[in-house]
């Protein structure tokens, strides 16, 4: 369970953004979490409350947009969405493909925040 | 005279992008790592696998193998005990523990300070052992070249499809624990495809690092790995 450790990061990455803006309160922090980045969403939401306690983010709101994993098709040469993370290949002709475009992320992208 | 005028603070929350990869610290470290390994000619290797699936016992009889023509070193990632690196030792190549405490995972940092002191290009294999666990070991980039997980024959056929996002983030699967198959009625064919499954072209070893079994084929594999002329030559 690492997700602890993966929320702190993140609110300390949008204190010193928040900071750095002369923000007063953040609401809310917008992060783009790939199905293939190893962290549990249900595990990040938990754990994200705890590590918000005591900063400037406190009671603020962690809003996860999920990333599908997208690969590429070596046949189709088109990006495609699979359709399970325990069968990479192509949903359309079922060429197998290790090649991932999208579904790693962890990113923070944006901050709700009061000036 | 004109009434002053006075700017209310604006109190409306509003948006702002911010677009910062959380896990870039320890990106930008490994990166720097990576490039460090390579200009140095060493291959570095990290193990991952869950607990008791005999990464120490295979990564012994590799560096007893590897020890007598090549320098050879490792870290070890534990969250207690140092019991890992003095098996190792018997190998009689250098090892360092790395205690985790309670983190279940080697991030890069550790690794970097794991190596302080080390003149990389004394070394051509260096092997990072990560601690047991099959879930959160997948998110860090450790800056090696090669990341090898391993499966034992005693641990069933669908832990690839259990674990995929391990198994994709590995660059080569190796099946230990081979002298006990028949006993368990290890299915070979079944483990392989659920691992072409989850990560397609994987290349697959099956060894013992007991009876030495399937070892000749893998550090074959780890030499033809290496491109620079070995350091012990040197």
């Amino acid at each position: 369970m690492h997700e602890l450790s993966i929320a702190m990061s993140i609110v300390e990455m949008a204190q010193e953004e928040a900071e750095r803006r002369g923000s007063v309160q953040v609401h809310a922090v917008q992060l783009r979490l790939g199905q293939l980045s190893g962290v549990v969403k249900q595990a990040l939401l938990s754990s994200y409350e705890m590590a918000c306690a005591t900063t400037l983010l406190e009671g603020s709101q962690l809003l996860i947009e999920e990333v599908p994993v997208e690969v590429f098709c070596p046949k189709c040469e088109l990006p495609r969405l699979v359709t399970s993370i325990q069968w990479f290949c192509c949903p359309e002709c079922g060429t197998p493909t290790p090649t991932v475009l999208h579904g790693k992320e962890l990113e923070v992208v944006a901050l709700e925040m009061t000036e | 005279m004109k009434a002053e005028t006075r700017v209310a603070p604006c109190l409306v929350p509003r948006l702002v992008e911010v677009r910062r990869n959380v896990l870039k610290q320890n990106d930008v470290i490994a990166r720097v790592l990576r490039e460090q390994f390579r200009t140095a000619g060493v291959l570095a290797v990290s193990l991952v696998s869950s607990p008791g699936s005999g990464k120490t016992a295979f990564l012994e009889k590799t560096l007893t193998l590897l020890h007598s023509r090549y320098k050879v070193a490792a870290l070890v990632g534990d969250l207690a005990t140092e019991n890992d690196a003095a098996r190792l030792a018997r190998s009689h190549a250098p090892v360092r523990q790395i205690i985790t405490g309670t983190v279940c995972h080697l991030e890069v940092a550790m690794v970097q300070n794991a190596l302080k002191g080390r003149e990389l290009n004394q070394l051509d294999f260096l092997f990072i052992e990560n601690v047991g666990n099959l879930v959160c070991p997948s998110s860090y980039d450790l800056g090696e070249e090669l990341r090898f997980v391993l499966l034992s024959v005693t641990e069933g056929e669908d832990k690839p499809l259990k674990y995929p996002t391990i198994f994709h983030s590995a660059d080569v699967a190796i099946i230990t624990k081979s002298d006990l198959a028949a006993a368990v009625e290890f299915d070979e064919a079944t483990t392989r495809r659920n691992i072409q499954a989850v990560r397609p072209g994987m290349e697959v070893f099956k060894l013992s690092s007991k009876t030495g079994e399937g070892m000749t084929e893998f550090l074959e594999f780890l030499k033809r790995h290496r491109t620079r002329p070995t350091a012990a030559s040197v």
